[in-house]
């Protein structure tokens, strides 16, 4: 189906992707995260000493601070806060270090549409950088319904308010590690094809619904192959240095 | 929340509930292998529920909705304010959802429940994506004046699945909202009509109570997955225990109006995707009738 975009890309097509490594000199890990225009900063403080309010003698804590380009924290501020956070908490081996708290903060640079998409990537790289025990990598991914019932994936904000519905998703990325035989399959279906996190907004079909995730899954895979090729020689030789 | 019937026995009740306390995990996983649940319930059935209409005598439309011992109370209040360049014939909703210490042993006096401003802002989505509320019918004169509806939930009880009563008792009020009777007077301001209607010189503009139009009403329900098993309408210890939650929310003619799932430890398979779908489908059609003889007793009354 041919479907114009302002920008001129095609239906999957996304926005070119960039991502840099270590560029906080502070913090523990930092990365930021592109995608077109719409950038995204993330540090990570910690393990650090559990404060009162996050104890929990058995399992590590994440907290997410999420500041926005301009102006005060509101509701949607907060309702990220916790997405990411429950996101992050999810990809995290939190028995590893417990009674301790991790510290992750988004800083958004400019919002062209994907904006919570772009903050769990960010967020992930950054969790990457900081040598954050982590169970499998997080790739979100934006995807946008049109009223004709076509799919659209990562969309700028032009897009986004125009279309009809659309859905965050995000997909666990291959394990490379070693897991016990058979856990990695329920039921017949791969653990990429799963869903981390979904938050929709508008109305759509039950079927369409079930598009978006085929074609969110299908762009994720790219994504992380992206992801690993940025950040993997970088790792390599620190871990070489560190040897 | 209902313990387990110990039948009299005191030794085996103390047992049992030590063993709760001390291994609330496989104190569940024990009742989930018999598909059962704790306090008697199937996995996927959600607990009684029940709604009033009309609560707040001071209020335009209220309702208090108790699903378990989740209890929401939410009023509506219409107030007449110039509307937005952007859009003059349109009225304005806006949506506010408390959690006062009362409600729950997490909440603190004096310390916003960190809750309460993510379900507000999934409440003020949900209603607007479902196009529920057409905004047109809450304009009185275009360009002058028009309705503002402030909806306010509060949370009198915290017994799990937060979001469910919450949006049961905002449905239930907007559905029970009656839109008083204005007139314009000479001055071109919008006066509140005396109920006795004596002076008929003034232009009415909005002659007499009218409800709002409800295109589809959307329903939700909060499903805990925990390895296999799916668990409708968790209570605060299932929630508390097994952490990863999916809300689904279908309107009355079966679209998808959220699906919401903020991270958790269990990974969501498109079949159990679609396995809480269907549960949501079959729970929609119970809040409907819920809501229609709640309804149908306010008619009697």
């Amino acid at each position: 189906m041919e479907i114009d975009r302002v920008d001129g890309r095609t239906e999957n097509q996304l926005r070119p992707l960039a991502c840099s490594r270590n560029i906080l000199n502070r913090a523990h890990g930092s990365a930021s995260w592109s995608q077109g225009d719409t950038k995204v900063l993330a540090a990570v403080y910690g393990p650090k000493a559990g404060v009162k309010k996050n104890e929990n003698p058995e399992k590590a804590c994440v907290e997410v601070i999420w500041k926005p380009k301009t102006g005060q924290i509101g509701k949607l501020e907060k309702e990220y806060e916790m997405i990411v956070k429950r996101t992050l908490q999810s990809i995290c081996i939190l028995t590893i270090n417990p009674n301790t708290t991790t510290s992750v903060i988004v800083q958004v640079l400019n919002d062209d549409g994907s904006l919570l998409p772009c903050a769990i990537n960010a967020a992930c790289a950054a969790l990457i950088d900081a040598g954050i025990p982590l169970k499998h990598l997080a790739v979100a991914i934006c995807c946008c319904l049109a009223d004709s019932g076509y799919v659209i994936l990562d969309p700028t904000k032009l897009e986004e308010q125009k279309m009809k519905a659309f859905a965050y998703l995000v997909f666990p990325n291959l394990i490379l590690s070693v897991l016990p035989e058979g856990s990695l399959k329920v039921v017949g279906e791969p653990m990429e094809h799963a869903i981390i996190t979904s938050v929709t907004q508008g109305a759509m079909s039950v079927d369409d619904y079930l598009h978006c995730l085929d074609r969110g899954r299908a762009a994720t895979a790219k994504m992380s192959a992206f992801l690993r090729k940025t950040l993997q020689p970088q790792i390599s030789s620190d871990s070489s240095k560190a040897g | 929340m209902g313990l387990p019937d110990a039948s009299g026995d005191l030794s085996s009740e103390m047992e049992v509930d030590a063993f709760r306390r001390l291994f609330p995990l496989r104190f569940y996983e024990r009742h989930l292998a018999e598909s059962i649940r704790p306090d008697g319930r199937p996995l996927g059935r959600a607990r009684d529920t029940t709604i009033a209409l009309g609560a707040v005598a001071s209020a335009d439309g209220s309702a208090l909705a108790k699903i378990g011992s989740t209890t929401m109370l939410a009023a509506v209040k219409m107030e007449v304010m110039t509307p937005s360049m952007e859009s003059p014939d349109e009225g304005c909703i806006a949506i506010d959802f408390h959690m006062p210490p009362i409600c729950s042993p997490i909440v603190r006096p004096g310390r916003p429940a960190e809750a309460a401003p993510v379900v507000s802002k999934q409440l003020s989505d949900t209603i607007s994506s479902s196009g529920m509320i057409n905004l047109k019918e809450l304009s009185l004169v275009s360009g002058k004046a028009a309705w503002m509806a402030y909806l306010d939930i509060y949370c009198l009880d915290a017994d799990g699945a937060l979001f469910d009563a919450a949006l049961l008792s905002a449905v239930a009020a907007l559905f029970h909202l009656q839109i008083p009777a204005v007139s314009l007077n000479d001055d071109g301001k919008i006066v509140v009509s005396e109920e006795d209607g004596g002076k008929l010189e003034k232009e009415p503009v909005n002659k007499e109570k009218r409800k709002l139009t409800l295109r589809s009403i959307p329903f939700s329900l909060t499903c805990i997955l925990h390895k296999n098993y799916i668990l409708a309408d968790p209570t605060s210890e299932e929630e508390a225990i097994m952490e990863t939650l999916v809300t689904v929310v279908l309107d009355s003619s079966s679209q998808l109006i959220s699906l919401y799932k903020p991270g958790g430890a269990v990974l969501a398979y498109t079949s159990a995707v679609q396995d809480c779908i269907a549960l949501t489908r079959q729970r929609v059609w119970e809040l409907q009738k819920i809501l229609d003889e709640a309804n149908s007793g306010m008619e009697v009354d």
